[in-house]
């Protein structure tokens, strides 16, 4: 049984309820850390647990807060990132719904380290429910005396304002986040300057994800080094991981991390294996961003050692036969699934996607897509895989956020892996075409 | 720290070394090069979204992305990533590689591609042609033919206001009108709506720009989705010639540039720099109601510095020469070959060699067929 | 100018609504409240007419335009008429896993209309969406704030006939 950090108390009937959350120790982490610490202790605390950004990037979070400036006079502004919108992922979707204090209570430690007074929770605009809920979970908190000014009579003063989305995936990159929360269109900033010396109306910000935060309660509570104690080497703690596709038990899981893979993927604990008896074809192990992996480096790297559910053993290879742990957003394809078709999916969605601005993701996802399409519907020819290869090439790494490289990837993975099934598209379009065709090396499955 | 004065960098340019002031971008500092020699001009990062004059512009277009090899003299570390060199400040010791570095070169042949995807290649009827920005960026590190087979995304044409027309399918979403509505008139009425490559520059409902400065849009398009209306269809720009021009203007400046046939006043815009940008914004009255030469003190004709690809009809030809940047790449590059292999001088080697590369150089062919 | 009096208002709860979501925000930072206010708006009216926009604009005392950018950059803000109920169903990547094209497909059968369309009496539109972040319960769509996971063709029957009534 792994350790539980986050959803320890999920399961709790009325959990959603300030009272059942305060009962299971709930909130005293906001004491401790109001009372007894100083804002700089708290850094020290999140610096030592070794947490990374669990939206994707994987960037130590305390490090981030270290890096935060403070010029005197100026606003200070923690933005919890609650855009979750990458394909596969919905773990803070899950966690906010379910435990939505927990989220409230991490805002409320993590701002008091930073020396911010008004914060935010940036929620995708599709999860109007979600608002509701934590918009009663604050309004709960603030009854308490754990929000508003002089906050357990320790002086401090913070303000939680939800603010929602509209609709734009684009808006999980920090700095679109950080525009869209000023009213205008979610366009990536170009950095520098970064949000920790010029964010939220041009003053220091901190912007970190959802499941970042709600780790700080724990943290407080049994210290940094505990939370470091967990995991492996690097990947400190647990992670959440949302698994979908052809399991037996979709859904989201707290795991430690340097679980393995195979144990993961197959035990019932967690995602129960394969289901309706069929075999494993590939895997999204991060979010519809990361290169997709073939069965066989999926549970073993290509050196043949196990691979784990950590940041590191998931690279291990580079994006030659490894792949990112993203933001846990586990896909599992069997042998029905079609490679092509999917990489043609996940190709639109990027292109629609894309805000626009920049030249290279604005051109370029629109025409990956249109070739994968004509692969996908039997007006393939053979160049086109180079020529997807190229524009991939020439979109990563020359944008100005990391939408570019998102849709870049999984278009270069695919092929990188599946060469033979695109290949196949374009040489039997008959056979392709027909409807839920999938190929299978030598046999092809109708 | 050598005993430099504190607010000058030095920074190393294709290996060029320039002294520029702290906090100047790359760009600028590669401008400076130009300025202060003519035929270095080719060095300089092309930019298409880009524009001094207007706050808050560059970084968009992906154009000038150069290869910063080290960041400064403090961390000579080299920046992971090509970065744009229009916003992007100098360090002390910075060593920049723009048309010496390979990835650079490919990274730009690539956004010109993009930009041209979606692009109509109407230049014969597009009333830009010959000053147009993206016309010289194609022709200077673009590929003869595209490889795109796709339907070209287009918008219909639109008025906005007597003098203006937008021709959306043109544009490049450089956002250079949005800025320009916003720091030199008193009220936008257009923007960009919508996202991806379905975003356009519109007013969305019908709606005229109606402002003293508004004409100022086309000036600063670099390509020909913003036209002057007054001017449409009536003469190629490489057969009129180019007068510099003033008058006594409530309004503005006055300093304008009037485009003439024979005697007759076609077209008047704002005076531009050798980078194409306006060096004063000029009113409409003078940009659309006065087209006659008694309405203006003429200076004489303008110094053209550097023209576009057509010109080379009419002006400089020596000054529009497609620069080789592959040859300047091999003879900066040639010492990194590798040498240092033994010479076979046995004839039944050089057979066997020989006739192994052919089947290399058949099967890269048979490659290429069935690719 | 010739423009029409501005006769579009908010009720006065949407109205006291929208003044305590523009007190949020510091001194000066009105315009954050745009998203917000576009979405009470839309909860009143159904869609962003342009009189709506220019409502919201005179509220937070920016341009028109600046509306107009905004709510058509963001796909949840419909700028056209749509019927009562507005069906948008996620077509990513593991809602198909899940056998959502097939689930989608019986969909538009029944309401006999595309993605995009609405049905002649106004009742339904169908909107085709990305990943709405609820991949494990797929194929999912939503009704306004209303999550509907794990469908299937007789979950559609259910949920039609009872939205039909």
């Amino acid at each position: 049984m792994t350790k539980k950090i986050l959803l320890e108390h999920a399961g709790v009937s009325g959990i959603e309820t300030f009272d059942v959350y305060r009962k299971q120790g709930g909130y005293t982490a906001v004491e401790k850390a109001l009372k007894t610490m100083t804002p700089d202790e708290v850094v020290e605390e999140a610096k030592k647990s070794g947490v990374r950004g669990r939206g994707g990037a994987g960037f130590p979070m305390g490090m981030k807060w270290g890096f935060l400036a403070k010029p005197e006079g100026v606003p200070r502004y923690l933005v919890c990132n609650a855009d979750e919108s990458e394909p596969g992922t919905f773990k803070d979707h899950y966690l906010m719904k379910t435990i939505p204090h927990l989220l409230v209570e991490g805002m409320i430690v993590a701002s008091y380290a930073l020396g911010a007074h008004k914060s935010f929770i940036y929620v995708r605009g599709e999860l109007l429910y979600v608002i509701a809920i934590l918009e009663k979970a604050i309004e709960e908190a603030k009854a308490q005396g754990f929000l508003g000014k002089n906050i357990l009579g320790t002086g401090y003063d913070l303000e939680l304002v939800v603010q929602p989305g509209g609709g734009a995936y684009i808006c999980g990159e920090e700095t679109a986040l950080l525009e869209s929360l000023e009213g205008k269109r979610g366009n990536p900033r170009n950095k520098p300057p970064f949000p920790a010396v010029k964010g939220l109306y041009q003053s220091p910000t901190v912007v970190n994800n959802v499941e970042s935060i709600a780790n700080m309660p724990w943290i407080i509570n049994n210290g940094g080094e505990a939370y470091a104690a967990i995991g492996i080497g690097r990947s400190t703690g647990t992670k959440l991981i949302s698994a979908s596709g052809h399991i037996k038990k979709p859904g989201v899981y707290e795991i430690e991390l340097g679980l393995s893979v195979d144990e993961f993927l197959n035990s019932d604990e967690y995602c129960g294996g394969i289901r309706n008896g069929h075999h494993l074809k590939a895997l999204v192990a991060g979010g519809s961003s990361v290169p997709i992996l073939p069965a066989h480096l999926i549970t073993k790297t290509a050196t043949g050692e196990n691979r784990l559910m950590s940041y590191e053993s998931l690279s291990d290879g580079g994006f030659a036969t490894g792949t990112m742990l993203g933001s846990g957003g586990f896909i599992v394809f069997d042998e029905t699934a079609c490679i092509v078709r999917n990489t043609w999916n996940f190709a639109r969605f990027y292109h629609h996607e894309s805000c626009g601005q920049c030249s290279p993701c604005r051109e370029g996802t629109g025409w990956m897509e249109k070739v994968l399409h004509r692969i996908e519907h039997g007006h393939g020819s053979m160049h086109d895989i180079d020529l997807l290869v190229d524009v991939a090439k020439k979109i990563e790494g020359n944008t100005i956020c990391p939408l570019g490289d998102a849709a870049a990837w999984p278009v270069a993975s695919a092929i990188r892996h599946f060469r033979d099934e695109f290949e196949w598209h374009i040489t039997h379009p008959k056979e392709a075409t027909q409807p839920g065709a999938v190929y299978m090396g030598d046999s092809i499955l109708v | 720290m050598e005993d430099t004065k504190p607010n000058v960098v030095k920074i190393t340019f294709d290996g060029i070394e320039v002294e520029v002031e702290a906090g100047t971008t790359i760009m600028q500092a590669a401008r400076r090069i130009a300025e202060a020699d003519g035929t270095q001009a080719h060095l300089v990062p092309p930019a298409m979204c880009y524009y001094k004059p207007l706050e808050g512009t560059g970084g968009k277009c992906r154009a000038c992305l150069v290869k910063v090899a080290q960041g400064s003299a403090k961390d000579t570390r080299p920046m992971p990533k090509l970065v744009p060199s229009c916003i992007t400040q100098v360090q002390d010791g910075m060593v920049v590689e723009n048309t010496t570095n390979p990835a650079v070169l490919e990274a730009r042949k690539g956004v010109v591609e993009f930009l041209l995807i979606n692009h109509p290649l109407d230049c014969p009827i597009c009333d830009q042609a010959g000053e147009c920005h993206l016309q010289d960026f194609a022709f200077e590190h673009g590929a003869a033919q595209t490889r795109y087979e796709e339907e070209r995304r287009t918008f219909e044409k639109h008025d906005i206001g007597p003098y203006i027309q937008l021709h959306m399918t043109r544009c490049i979403l450089c956002y250079r009108c949005v800025y320009t509505a916003d720091q030199i008139t008193n009220q936008r009425v257009h923007g960009v709506l919508n996202r991806g490559d379905a975003a356009e520059i519109s007013t969305y409902i019908e709606k005229a720009i109606d402002n003293d400065f508004s004409g100022n849009v086309i000036d600063v398009c670099p390509v020909g989705a913003l036209t002057d209306k007054t001017y449409r269809f009536k003469n190629r720009v490489w057969f009129t010639k180019p007068v510099d021009a003033h008058r006594d203007c409530p309004t503005c400046k006055g300093e304008v540039t009037l485009w003439c046939r024979g005697e007759e006043v076609i077209r008047v815009t704002a005076r531009k720099n050798q980078w194409g940008e306006v060096q004063d914004f000029i009113c409409n009255t003078c940009r659309f109601d006065q087209k006659k030469t008694s309405d203006w003190v003429i200076e004489g004709p303008t110094k053209v510095q550097r023209s576009s690809v057509i010109s080379a009809n009419k002006y400089r030809a020596d000054l529009v020469k497609k620069p080789d940047f592959a040859l300047k790449l091999a003879s900066s590059q040639y010492k990194a070959i590798d040498d240092s292999r033994p010479y076979v001088t046995d004839p039944d080697t050089i057979r066997q060699q020989s006739v192994e590369n052919n089947d290399k150089a058949n099967h890269r062919s048979l490659l290429a067929e069935n690719n | 100018m010739t423009e029409a009096p501005n006769t579009v208002a908010f009720t006065p709860e949407r109205l006291a609504k929208a003044r305590e979501i523009i007190a949020r925000y510091p001194e000066g930072r009105q315009k954050s409240a745009l998203l917000p206010l576009l979405h009470v708006a839309q909860e009143q009216w159904g869609w962003l007419s342009s009189e709506v926009m220019d409502y919201v604009a005179g509220l937070l005392s920016i341009q028109p335009i600046e509306v107009y950018e905004v709510a058509s950059f963001y796909t949840m803000f419909h700028l056209e008429p749509v019927g009562k109920h507005v069906i948008e169903y996620c077509r990513t990547g593991p809602c198909c896993l899940m056998g959502g094209e097939d689930v989608y497909g019986y969909l538009k059968q029944k309401l006999g209309i595309g993605a995009g369309e609405t049905t002649p009496d106004g009742t339904f539109t169908l909107k085709e969406v990305e990943c709405l972040a609820a991949c494990g319960w797929g194929p999912v769509f939503q009704i306004r704030e209303k999550y509907y996971m794990n469908l299937t063709n007789e979950r559609i029957d259910e949920i039609v006939e009872e939205l039909s009534k």
